[in-house]
């Protein structure tokens, strides 16, 4: 599949090597999964920080759609990008709101609440912008890191990308910090493991669930906005948004609540889908909606890998050694305790 | 710090869990709180706690009337509590366990206190462990740990020894003993006498949420047993010990999970037309045996014959004790037993033996209407089994069972039942049913055990403790067995 390509009409560029992986060059191929996961890890991560606390927020895709709405609107109405990120983030947090507010103080079911909510929100999404579709409007466009000149071709294309990149990349930085050394992310860690035991340690769960469901819902919306501002700018329907946050609450599982492996994850998708383009040139007599749809099943069938080496590893404990370490490594999921259960108080 | 209780009452809906309960707790003791399974002491601990909050009465700390809202203001005050159930996070580390909770310090300050105490203490734990992987003994030293780090000075216990080992107990108690020399306010709650003997100065007795018995060190076990299980009673009428046929159950050198400590025991039969009683304290393994002799636990080594039938490890076993005609009641009936939405008149169509595609209406709503009769159920034929009172459920499970059973095991069987009730059950278990039925049963009252087994089992954490003719034994050494006093 890898083929090393020199190019032959071009006289002085005999030493630049391109790889190519169908028709794509490497250096396309990279830059384009780090654009196309961007979004993704902006939305896994905030519902891996609200599931972090226990609770699930299942209006995940819907939440996704309305702040991509929102967030285009907004920034069509004030000519301000930035506005309209805050406006998307903001509508994500109003889901936020909504599904905590039900599940921790009223205590219904996270489900239920989660999944008419997606509901309402893509249609309220499709309904209130139906009048900005097809418009014109705000796009942030690629920028040059301030050094662009001094780097090599191949490292000039990676780096050429709209600020929601490195935002992005911090961002895992900061959350693989933040719930491994902060003292805010122990607490929010302990309440998803084990909220009676968090009280009895004199925090407030619920006061802690709230805030990580809105920190992680904001998330969610800027994630959304990164859609229609940038990877996929514009709003219609299709937006081209749809069922991403369905991906995104798989790839909590697959990262098993670990902020590194749930961007992982989710660049893997992006290439998945990105790398679809490149191999059906290289196998023509595929149809090209197998390679659209294998990430699907490929997430599936990752998820099934990963229940049995968990309940393996599980079962063998710590004292296991070779294949089974790495595996269990590799594919261990473990969900934060009370997972989707509401507490009440005593 | 002296701590106080002045007439603490508390309600949960309509139990009364204690009424008017006044102790002192004075610096520098260990105050024992005895008493039976809901007795009230865990409840009081956690009012100190400020984990629940008191219907009436005061809380004096040093002779100051506080309020304890949240475990944050107790833990403000010093107050402390190390939880009969680990209260803690399975899924994180030693360290992070230990440092969640206290004031703010950095990570490495944790960890070298940690350290610090934990060598103080003798205990060995690896920081950086997942809990989840250590035993409840060492899940428990982190919390009595941190308790000490953050200067705790009125520690509460609930039950410390609940599934330790003997090594690790051997650990625990000077440890307590020290930090009472050094001015810490110890409150021991338990039920094992023992080790309230060993450890406490002072001891209060409680029994249905009041305080019966309050003494001073050295203690007379007589009395305290007396207090915790009330008086022992008048010799009431003891039904005529019934005859005795071939083994219906054996049990051959047993090991269980189930409950706090599993079970574990080396050989037990029973034979047709026994009634056994089986004593414990909560948790004791009365609950795992039971499911064992129904098949719904499956042992973990040795082996059980049911009429001299082999019983498979698999989940086949309780299809096969079924056919056996092995009958089980739990003690929890409409979690376990019954079909919270479903009417009195299904029940019987769910029980049908006869297979068929469709449900025999009108057949069904006329056993259901004879058994409501026979069994006098208050309720109708189309009420659901929750609208059924405690005592109308047993009457109905009752009228499910198979007259024909010949192993028949309880537990509880009265839970929940005014005294007409219960009385009524007995009667229909032990004159209804056929004489040879062999009846196992477990209850929490050790009255009703003396009175209607032939043959008593105590259980004492997973252990059967006291295997005895019921004629040959008495009320004090049943209650000693099931407090862990070796007779």
């Amino acid at each position: 599949m890898l083929r090393i390509e020199r190019p032959v009409c071009s006289g002085y560029a005999t030493e630049a090597q391109t790889i190519m992986i169908g028709d794509i060059p490497l250096s396309v191929l990279v830059a384009s999964v780090l654009a196309a996961s961007v979004p993704l890890i902006i939305i896994a991560l905030g519902e891996m920080i609200t599931e972090k606390s226990g609770v699930i927020n299942l209006s995940l895709d819907g939440a996704v759609l309305f702040s991509a709405m929102v967030a285009f609107v907004v920034a069509k109405e004030s000519d301000s990008l930035i506005v309209g990120f805050l406006a998307g983030g903001c509508a994500g947090m109003v889901t936020g709101l909504i599904v905590g507010y039900f599940s921790i103080y009223l205590h219904l079911s996270q489900v239920a609440v989660g999944f008419a909510l997606s509901l309402l929100c893509r249609d309220l999404a499709y309904f209130l912008g139906n009048p900005y579709s097809r418009v014109q409007g705000p796009t942030l466009i690629s920028s040059k890191l301030p050094f662009h000149d001094m780097l090599p071709d191949f490292l000039q294309k990676i780096t050429t990308q709209p600020l929601t990149v490195p935002f992005a990349l911090g961002l895992i930085v900061l959350l693989v910090w933040f719930f491994k050394s902060s003292r805010a992310g122990l607490q929010v860690r302990s309440v998803g493991e084990n909220p009676a035991a968090a009280f009895a340690r004199g925090l407030n769960p619920n006061r802690i669930q709230m805030l990580t469901v809105l920190a992680g819902s904001f998330l969610v919306g800027i994630g959304g906005a990164a859609y229609s501002l940038s990877l996929k700018p514009g709003w219609g329907r299709p937006q081209g948004a749809e069922g991403i946050g369905w991906i995104a609450l798989a790839l909590v599982i697959f990262g098993s609540w670990q902020p590194s492996r749930v961007a992982l994850g989710a660049l893997l998708f992006a290439f998945l889908q990105v790398s679809g383009i490149g191999l059906q040139s290289l196998f023509p007599t595929i149809p090209s909606q197998v390679f659209q749809t294998a990430p699907f099943p490929l997430m599936i069938f990752t998820l099934i890998i990963m229940h049995y080496s968990t309940s393996k590893t599980r079962k063998h404990g710590e004292k296991d050694s070779g294949l089974h370490k790495w595996l269990g490594i590799l594919f261990m999921s473990r969900a934060p305790k009370s997972l989707g259960k509401s507490y009440r108080q005593e | 710090m002296d701590v106080e209780f002045q007439h603490i009452s508390k309600r949960f809906g309509s139990v009364q869990a204690l009424s008017d309960v006044s102790l002192t707790a004075k610096q520098g003791t260990i105050h024992g709180l005895i008493g039976e399974n809901g007795a009230g002491k865990s409840t009081l601990m956690k009012i100190l706690t400020g984990y629940q909050a008191k219907s009436g009465g005061d809380i004096l700390i040093n002779g100051e009337k506080i309020a304890l809202k949240t475990p944050d203001d107790a833990a403000q005050i010093g107050i402390g509590m190390l939880y009969q159930e680990p209260m803690d996070f399975p899924h994180l580390t030693v360290l992070e366990n230990f440092s969640l909770g206290c004031p703010v310090l950095s990570r490495e300050r944790f960890a070298a206190s940690l350290k610090h105490l934990a060598f103080a203490f003798g205990f060995q734990l690896a920081p950086k462990r997942r809990v989840e992987l250590l035993t409840v003994g060492e899940r428990q030293q982190i919390e009595l740990l941190r308790l000490i780090h953050c200067e705790t000075s009125v520690l509460i216990l609930d039950e410390p020894t609940t599934g330790i080992s003997p090594a690790q107990k051997a650990l625990l108690f000077p440890a307590l003993k020290k930090l009472a020399t050094e001015g810490m306010t110890i409150l021991l709650v338990s039920h094992k006498l023992e080790e309230v003997a060993s450890l406490c100065d002072e001891v209060t007795v409680l029994r249905h949420g009041n305080v019966t018995h309050h003494t001073y060190a050295p203690f007379r076990f007589p009395e305290l047993l007396e207090a915790m299980f009330g008086a022992v009673p008048e010799q009431k009428e003891k039904p005529v010990a019934r005859a005795t046929g071939n083994a219906v159950l054996t049990m051959n050198n047993i090991q269980a999970g189930g409950e706090r400590q599993g079970l574990e025991l080396k050989n037990f039969s029973a034979k047709s037309g026994e009634i056994i009683g089986l004593a414990g304290l909560d948790g004791a393994g009365q609950a795992t045996f039971l499911r064992l002799a129904a098949g719904l636990t499956i042992p973990e080594q040795g082996d059980m014959q049911l009429f001299s039938t082999k019983l498979p490890t698999s989940k086949k076993a309780s299809r096969i004790a079924g056919k056996l005609q092995t009958v089980f009641l739990p003690a929890d009936r409409l979690e376990e037993a019954l079909f919270t939405d479903i009417s009195l008149s299904e029940h019987f169509s769910l029980r049908d033996p006869k297979s068929s595609f469709w449900q025999k209406t009108e057949t069904n709503r006329q056993r259901a209407a004879e058994a409501i009769k026979t069994f006098s159920i208050k309720g109708q034929y189309d009420d659901t089994a929750d609208n059924l009172s405690g005592g109308n459920q047993q009457r109905l499970l009752l009228a499910l069972l198979d007259p024909q059973s010949k192993l028949i095991l309880l537990e509880n069987p009265t839970r929940g039942l005014d005294i007409r009730s219960g009385q009524w059950v007995w009667e229909y278990l032990t004159q209804t049913l056929s004489p040879e039925a062999c009846i196992i049963f477990s209850s929490p009252e050790l009255d009703e055990i003396l009175h209607y087994s032939d043959r008593i089992l105590v259980f004492y954490d997973g252990d059967i403790v006291l295997n005895s003719l019921t004629a040959e034994t008495d009320h004090g050494s049943v209650a000693a067995a099931m407090t862990g006093m070796r007779s």
